[in-house]
């Protein structure tokens, strides 16, 4: 273990054996972002008095003899789209301006338990709705790597606070790729685990039935770590899987000797050449490593984006309709009370939010909703049935994370179409409930992240844990070269 | 649905206004007796200082998520089974639309799958009207709109939202129109509210709004299509049910007469001027855009738990009725054995029967003298059972009778012979009663020769001077029958 303890891994250790004290690691981590936070705007909110006070309360703990728990003194970031009891949470949005809520989710609540420290809430798309983080009210943020380039969204904020050591670990959310992409175009590990896995209660709703909590962090343990610490099952919340925590950090050391890796034969077009070759070089890693490399075919993933932008803000338009302003987050007041909905809503949500909110309504109308609502549950059926067969010859299957590596700011934000096929690779797992995650697999020509996406099936975490951990060790023992 | 696909039960003609058949369906709304909201665990309880049972889930507040109560499922299944439905696999839905005292913008309800589906109820004179689905769904909260005209939000100052309600859990049971009067709308609703309370699922108590009714109301002549329906809300009594529904065929049948179309639209009935006024027409409906709530699982009971409600139900009213009809020879759809039961009081009888005293009499005083007590009367059973083998046998008339149980509901049990005693009711034999009888014929020749030749009103002398003779203590039944025997 080296002296100053950077991996959540080993604060932890440091924290709980008393050889470091989470005051210190907090202010190390403070101090980053103080130099720092300006230029790449990760954050929402910086709590770091609540910090403060939660590391001292850590560190009383140790010196009296008591233990912390599994994270002591670990600081984490949190998406602000996960209700903090007594912290604003606006979910980039003005129309949440203000709300503090009286409740922590269940994430929130389970990580403070195990002695981690909230350091901040950080920046996303607004509601989640976007793949740069330029959609959030509150300005862009920037990715660590080239502060001209996005951080990737929608969980561009927690991606960049671990890209750039503002914490080593922090909690995004992962609706269609919004984890993943960012963690690839960031530098670092992103996991989206089986829906179910992470309790959603405290989670501010995009799209219900895709929505799920998961880590960021710079190396695969950690992320396992921060999984297996928020996973399990949450009575508050009826789509959680009833099972206990995942077990993750134990398969890590694994070998992948006789897995069966896909490769996607039919794979959506359109991936950066770049892209495309570090996804070769996994593949060569991972045959070299001893697994088989097979080929699979899924037909209907094609179609995975389109349907996805009928379900998703479907769902999103009827999540978001309670934001009226008359209980809590922003009003803006006008003469009556119809004038004065109208008026909160369009200034309180910004245009990506009012096209999926206008897009869901229409799929769902009376008269429309077969062609588009409907037959997009048809798809979203095809290709779990794919996804069934696939997982019938093949372990885990391995593709992009993003088609292209991180791009510049501005440079897709007036097109909505491009920019939904960012998420053209990371869509298909959520429409199926699989986990899905992004490690960081070498750098592009322009020495941009690339990251390759491994997939697995529903509860196969510990195969995609163990094949992204096999990724990594390659990375590490090749210098970061091939 | 179309008009086309809808069935409706034969019409036995009946009921006919101006030639017109009614044609009826309700949808009845009942909030079930359940600790806790449908989907959270803040208190479900009526009539406390507003907004002191809510929680992020009853608020809908970001973030929050609902959990199913498992005793709400049970209830709505006791519901369904006492109804005669099938209970199968079913799913939960979002209804969107906006209004102030629904926070989520939505109201989760079961749409295509309901838990409960078809059964029927049967009124007490035997008609089948048919439930199409009984279904599990949450309440809004309620709204008081303050200033303005008739508590509408339209014109009003200012509108206060209590959200106690929100999330409390219903039932809404939606009848087929089956209902060809007034009169059997109101059967069905009575008939309703019993099962609920039968069942345990429900108070059904109308004024308090824990059971509420819409009724949906066409009129066509007689083997004619379908007429175009509307709905009508806010009806508040069964009483109001009657006199509403009876209020809108009559409008619709004024329409049709004039040569008018009906348009099918949400009406309110007003209970001050005994009319119906429209509240929206079909243009202005809302598109609800229901889809599948992904916050929830599909809910399967399982066949070992439908079966174990199943089991445990109670006898329900109509059953009960039947039983106490057996035992009386009462008809089970006469009012001693409709009100007996309906007050819950059928078994408080049998069990006086069981201690020895005649049934029907036990059916006839309990009718009579319990209407304030409830299914678990003060007066034990025996002490009853006494008092009324004392009348049957001959020890007290039926004036005297009324008068013990009076005592003995008043008291709340006691010695009926020894409240007989104390009242100085004694036992009058049946030659100390032809004593009095026939010194009355002999003081009162005239009012005996009138009575003897078919005067009955002459009667009324000769009984007055027996039981002044008897201090009251004669028969006044007995004192006929002697008197018409001795006539002969």
């Amino acid at each position: 273990m080296s002296a100053t303890p950077s991996t959540a891994f080993e604060i932890a250790a440091a924290v709980r054996a008393g050889s470091v004290r989470a005051i210190d690691v907090l202010e190390a981590h403070l101090g980053r972002i103080a130099a720092r936070e300006t230029d790449i705007h990760a954050f929402n909110l910086v709590t770091a008095d609540e910090a403060r006070a939660a590391a001292t309360r850590i560190d009383d703990l140790v010196a009296a003899g008591r233990d912390p728990g599994p994270l002591a003194g670990v600081p984490i970031a949190l998406k602000d789209n996960m209700c903090t009891r007594g912290v604003p949470t606006t979910c980039s949005s003005r129309i949440l301006e203000g709300w503090k809520p009286p409740y922590d989710a269940t994430v929130v609540s389970r990580l403070a338990a195990m002695g981690a420290v909230s350091v901040g809430k950080t920046n996303l798309d607004e509601f989640a709705m976007g793949s740069s983080t330029e959609n959030s009210a509150f300005g862009v943020t920037l990715n660590p790597r080239d502060t001209s380039r996005v951080a990737g969204g929608s969980s561009g904020g927690s991606a960049a606070a671990v890209a750039a050591a503002f914490a080593p670990v922090s909690l995004g959310s992962d609706t269609g790729g919004s984890i993943r992409q960012p963690a690839a175009l960031c530098g670092v590990v992103g996991v989206k685990p089986t829906y179910g896995t992470v309790s959603r209660y405290g989670l501010v709703a995009f799209a219900s039935s895709l929505d799920q909590i998961g880590p960021f962090s710079a190396d695969v343990r950690d992320s396992a770590l921060i999984l297996e610490s928020i996973s399990g099952h949450d009575p508050l919340d009826s789509t959680s899987i009833p099972q206990g925590p995942l077990d993750l950090v134990s398969v890590l050391d694994h070998d992948v000797k006789g897995m069966r890796i896909g490769r996607i034969t039919d794979m959506p077009e359109g991936a950066d050449p770049d892209v495309l070759g570090r996804l070769e070089a996994a593949f060569d890693a991972l045959r070299a490593a001893g697994a088989t490399i097979v080929d699979v075919e899924l037909p209907s993933l094609k179609y995975g984006l389109t349907a996805y932008y009928l379900i998703a803000p479907a769902e999103a338009s009827s999540n978001l309709a309670r934001y009226d302003g008359v209980r809590y987050g922003r009003r803006v007041d006008a003469v009556d009370t119809n004038s004065m909905y109208m008026a909160t809503r369009a200034a309180g949500f910004g245009d990506e939010v009012k096209r999926r909110i206008m897009l869901g309504t229409y799929a769902l109308s009376a008269g429309y909703y077969d062609a588009y609502y409907g037959k997009a549950l048809k798809v979203r059926r095809l290709i779990s049935d794919d996804f069934a067969r696939a997982y019938a010859t093949a372990d885990v299957l391995l593709t992009p994370t993003s088609p292209i590596p991180a791009f510049k700011v501005g440079e897709k934000a007036d097109d909505p179409l491009s920019m939904y096929l960012c998420d053209i690779y990371t869509i298909p797992t959520n429409l199926a409930g699989h986990p899905a995650m992004s490690v960081p697999f070498g750098e592009s020509r322009d020495g941009l992240p690339i990251g390759v996406q491994v997939m697995a099936s529903t509860l196969g975490e510990q195969p995609m844990f163990k094949v992204a951990s096999a990724l990594e060790r390659h990375m590490n023992s090749s210098g970061g070269r091939s | 649905m179309s008009p086309a696909e809808i069935v409706v039960a034969p019409n036995d003609g009946s009921y006919l206004i101006d030639g017109y058949e009614l044609v009826c369906g309700l949808e009845v709304h009942v909030e079930l007796a359940t600790a806790t909201k449908l989907f959270s665990a803040s208190a479900n309880r009526f009539g406390d200082e507003p907004n002191t049972h809510i929680d992020p889930v009853t608020l809908g507040l970001p973030g929050a998520l609902p959990v199913l109560n498992r005793h709400a499922v049970e209830l709505a299944m006791r519901i369904g089974l006492a109804l005669n439905c099938t209970v199968q696999p079913s799913t939960f839905h979002r209804k969107n639309y906006f209004y102030p005292d629904m926070p989520k913008a939505y109201q989760i309800s079961q749409y295509d799958q309901p838990i409960n589906v078809d059964g029927w109820l049967e009124l007490p004179g035997g008609k089948r009207i048919g439930v199409e689905r009984a279904h599990l769904e949450e309440d809004t909260g309620k709204s008081t709109h303050v200033g303005g005209t008739g508590g509408r939000i339209h014109g009003s100052d200012h509108s206060l939202i209590d959200f106690n309600r929100a999330g409390v859990p219903l039932v809404e049971i939606v009848g087929r129109p089956d209902i060809a009067s007034p009169d059997e709308a109101k059967q069905y609703v009575t008939e309703l509210r019993q099962i609920l309370v039968a069942v345990g699922a429900s108070d059904a108590k109308m004024e308090e709004g824990s059971m509420r009714c819409d009724a949906n109301v066409s009129v066509r002549k007689p083997g004619a299509p379908l007429g175009t329906r509307c709905e009508i809300k806010n009806v508040n009594s069964v009483r109001s049910l009657g006199r509403a529904i009876e209020y809108e065929a009559r409008r619709q049948i004024a329409l049709i007469e004039a040569g008018e179309s009906i348009r099918q639209e949400t009406r309110h009935w007003d209970e001050t001027d005994g009319r119906t006024h429209t509240l929206r027409t079909k243009e202005d409906a809302d598109d609800y855009r229901y889809f599948l709530e992904p916050d929830l699982v599909p809910l399967d009971p399982g066949t070992e738990w439908i079966e174990a409600v199943r089991a445990a139900l109670p006898m329900l009213p109509r059953e009960r009725r039947l039983r106490l009809s057996r035992a009386t020879g009462a008809p089970a759809d006469g009012e001693a054995v409709m009100v007996v039961v309906e007050r819950g009081q059928d078994d408080y009888v049998l069990a006086v029967a069981e201690s020895g005293a005649d049934v029907a009499r036990a059916l006839v005083h309990v009718k009579e003298a319990y209407a304030e007590q409830g299914a678990r009367p003060s007066v034990p059973a025996a002490d009853l059972a006494r008092m009324i083998v004392m009348e049957t046998s001959g020890k007290l008339t039926s004036t005297q009778a009324k008068t013990v149980l009076a005592e003995l509901v008043a008291n709340g049990g006691g010695d009926a012979e020894v409240i007989a005693a104390a009242k100085g009711f004694e036992a009058m034999d049946v030659s100390a009663l032809e004593a009095i009888v026939d010194d009355a014929i002999a003081a009162q020749p005239d009012a005996w020769a009138k009575y003897c030749a078919g005067e009955e009103k002459a009667m009324g002398a000769l009984v007055g001077a027996i039981m002044k003779a008897s201090k009251g203590k004669a028969d006044g039944k007995a004192v006929t029958a002697l008197l018409q025997s001795k006539r002969g």
